[in-house]
């Protein structure tokens, strides 16, 4: 089913928190939201489930609106990550998924699959507040996606995690999108939602800056990015036509351009000049998309 | 399931469990026990001592016999013996443990006697008190009959005066049902104020707690804020019924048991010989109607703290009105029926104590508790459906202050425009 947010507004008095947004999520489909604190990600994610109402515009999904008695097929993962302190990971676990409207033997069941394949078995019967920062995630994640979800909302699921444990819970995330969930993430990390998401929106704001396709949004952004790595000195080329910016690092320069002839005429340039250990035409990141669109770095 | 029953399910069951709910409810039925076996225990204490034993020196020679006599009529646990050495002998024989006290009895100029008493501290007064109290029957006597007055004379001056208070309104309570009543009203009046005060609070340190601990959000994405909160409300409030039974059931029960030796002493006073029904039935009303009415109040105090440390701070105002109704009614106790406490029963907040404690004390036309029961429940909607739009914006609200203007900022959370 189709998410669709139309024209959506919210205020909370005379500040604007999201402004006339309007997306268009596709089913079986990851959706990044980029945006610094305050851009109005968490807002927009609490609309969508129906915990707040919006000034303005209309959420549906497949045609309906999201409420309570939809609440079955969705899943969420709260930026403030909470569970109760002193309940045992099992009797909570099983506790909010009956509150999702699962059965309390598969619910159980469940659970046990996913501490297994998160190799923490032996945390069922362990009070929250017993486990750490990290292992808690994992048990909040089991959480939002025990009930199988069909939408899945993450806000910000991998912030304060390690490496090993971000691996393990994208790879979670991963496979259920495999197995048709769609599902909507907000990160302040760059990478992860230009590795993980077809579509996505950049917020500022309230605002969205930047949406759609990955693979369009670098498209149409046209500016691409020459890293070159060279015995003699590159700096002439900061002056070349069609050179937009430039960064000077230890091996060589990296210069972000107007469009891939100029690469081109880069290469044809300097090949005269000595030898060449290095010379690459790289896609636009979304780093340097939004540094564009919001004209400030992001992190 | 439907969740509601889940929440309440989870919400009891959860509380029942937990260790400072099973510790408060241990020690408090330790203290019933305790209480309503008062006399049992005492006498337990008791049978390892042989009383107290008192030495007289009698310098008249005269007062001694009827002296003891009359003591030991009353405390048969207080032994007089006469001592034969003098002042000072006896003196050191106390201070050596012998004798727990000294008395010195003798005859003034107008042949009436006086005493001194010695014992090592004088701390404890109902032995001097006693004696004295014996000493001053003997010197009534004797002066009587100094005065040649006849036993019936004396009698007949000490006879105490007919007063009896008559009420001429046809059900007005007897004074000695009034006197029942006041003691029964008063244990029970005890009774709705801790428990409203007591589940109040736990209510809101429920919600805080969630809230505080970031689980509200899961929550509230699952079930709605208004389900959850009234789940929460009759979870708590079934807990309090269970604890109530409980403590009530094993109270109802030694009471029974030890009733014999309880016959014409202090409990008698408080009107449990003889329990009217209808004061039980209103008690039991009010102490509901009490709680829905606090416990809403509560819940959506404690959706607008973030943190729990801010949660006492956050429902004093609320204590305030529980303890200001409770004041009121232990004042209207003594005088029912002034203007001020009358009044002050249809205010819903202070409802569930004054009016249950004029219906239980005074005959009161069926509709005024009625009228007041009315309001009750009005009031408890109206407080609800205001508290369920509070909480509901409270509950995602995360700020650093806790002032009522948090109220306004809550209900623009959920407001549409």
């Amino acid at each position: 089913m189709v998410l669709k947010i139309e024209n959506i507004t919210k205020r909370f008095g005379t500040f604007t928190a999201v402004n006339n947004l309007s997306l268009t999520i596709p089913e079986r489909e990851m959706f990044g939201f980029l945006g610094a604190n305050g851009a109005g990600k968490t807002t927009t994610f609490r609309m969508i489930l129906g915990l707040m109402d919006s000034s303005e515009g209309l959420i549906t999904w497949g045609g309906k609106p999201i409420n309570y008695s939809t609440s079955r097929y969705i899943g969420y993962l709260p930026e403030e990550r909470g569970l109760y302190p002193k309940l045992k990971v099992k009797e909570q676990i099983v506790y909010l998924a009956r509150l999702r409207g699962m059965e309390k033997g598969e619910a159980q069941k469940e659970l046990e699959n996913w501490l297994e394949r998160f190799k923490v078995p032996e945390y069922a019967n362990k009070k929250v507040e017993e486990l750490s920062k990290g292992n808690q995630q994992k048990i909040q994640f089991i959480a939002a996606v025990l009930h199988k979800p069909e939408l899945l909302i993450l806000d910000e699921p991998f912030s304060g995690l390690d490496p090993v444990n971000v691996e393990l819970l994208k790879e979670a995330v991963l496979d259920l999108k495999k197995n048709g969930t769609t599902i909507v993430f907000s990160s302040h990390r760059m990478e992860h939602v230009e590795e993980m998401c077809e579509h996505l929106c950049i917020m500022h704001k309230g605002a969205p800056v930047v949406h759609g396709s990955l693979r369009d949004i670098k498209k149409s952004f046209g500016k691409k990015n020459v890293v070159i790595h060279a015995d003699f000195s590159l700096d002439f080329l900061k002056e070349f036509p069609g050179v937009i910016k430039h960064k000077k690092t230890a091996e060589g320069i990296h210069l972000q351009i107007t469009g891939e002839e100029i690469a081109e005429k880069l290469l044809k340039e300097i090949v005269p000049y000595g030898f060449i250990r290095k010379f690459a035409l790289e896609e636009p990141s979304l780093n340097d998309i939004f540094i564009e669109k919001v004209g400030a770095s992001y992190e | 399931m439907n969740k509601f029953w889940i929440i309440l399910a989870h919400t009891y069951m959860s509380k029942l469990k937990s260790k400072s709910f099973i510790i408060t409810t241990a020690v408090t039925l330790l203290i019933i026990l305790g209480l309503t076996n008062l006399s049992n225990v005492m006498n337990y204490f008791n049978k390892g001592e042989s009383g107290e034993e008192i030495v007289v020196v009698d310098e008249s020679g005269a007062l001694f016999s009827p002296l003891k006599e009359q003591v030991e009529a009353v405390n048969e646990d207080i032994k007089l013996t006469q001592f034969t050495g003098d002042e000072e002998a006896a003196k050191t024989a106390i201070r050596e443990g012998e004798y727990d006290g000294l008395l010195l009895v003798r005859l003034n100029s107008v042949n009436l006697p006086e005493a001194t008493y010695h014992a090592m501290t004088i701390a404890d007064t109902t032995i001097a008190n006693e004696v004295k109290n014996s000493l001053q029957q003997l010197k009534t006597q004797l002066a009587a009959t100094q005065m040649e007055l006849s036993p019936e004379e004396l009698a007949k001056l000490y006879e105490p005066v007919e007063f009896e208070q008559l009420a001429l309104e046809k059900n007005a309570k007897t004074e000695e049902e009034l006197n029942q009543a006041r003691g029964l009203v008063y244990v029970l009046l005890f009774v709705i104020y801790f428990s409203v005060i007591l589940y109040a609070n736990m209510i809101a340190m429920e919600v805080a707690t969630e809230k505080s601990s970031r689980v509200m959000e899961i929550l509230i994405s699952s079930v709605s804020p208004i389900k959850q909160m009234f789940a929460k409300i009759l979870g708590i409030g079934l807990l309090s019924i269970t604890q109530m039974a409980v403590l009530l059931g094993v109270g109802y029960a030694s009471i029974k048991q030890n009733l014999d030796t309880m016959q014409g002493g202090f409990f008698s006073f408080f009107g449990f010989g003889d329990i009217p029904l209808a004061t039980i039935v209103y008690a039991v009303v009010f102490f509901i109607l009490g709680y829905f009415l606090y416990s809403t109040l509560a819940a959506f105090l404690g959706s607008l703290v973030s943190r729990i440390e801010d949660i006492q701070q956050m429902i004093t105002p609320m204590t305030m009105l529980i303890v200001a109704g409770f004041m009121i009614a232990m004042f209207g106790l003594g005088q029912p029926e002034t203007p001020f406490i009358t009044i002050s029963s249809y205010i819903p907040f202070f409802a569930p104590m004054l009016m249950f404690m004029r219906v239980g004390m005074l005959s009161l036309p069926i509709w005024e508790p009625i009228l007041a029961i009315a309001i009750l429940i009005v009031t408890i909607i109206l407080l609800a459906i205001f508290g369920a739009r509070v909480y509901r914006g409270g509950v995602l609200m995360y700020g650093r202050s806790t002032s009522f203007k948090d109220i306004k900022k809550a209900l623009q959370l959920t407001k549409n425009k």
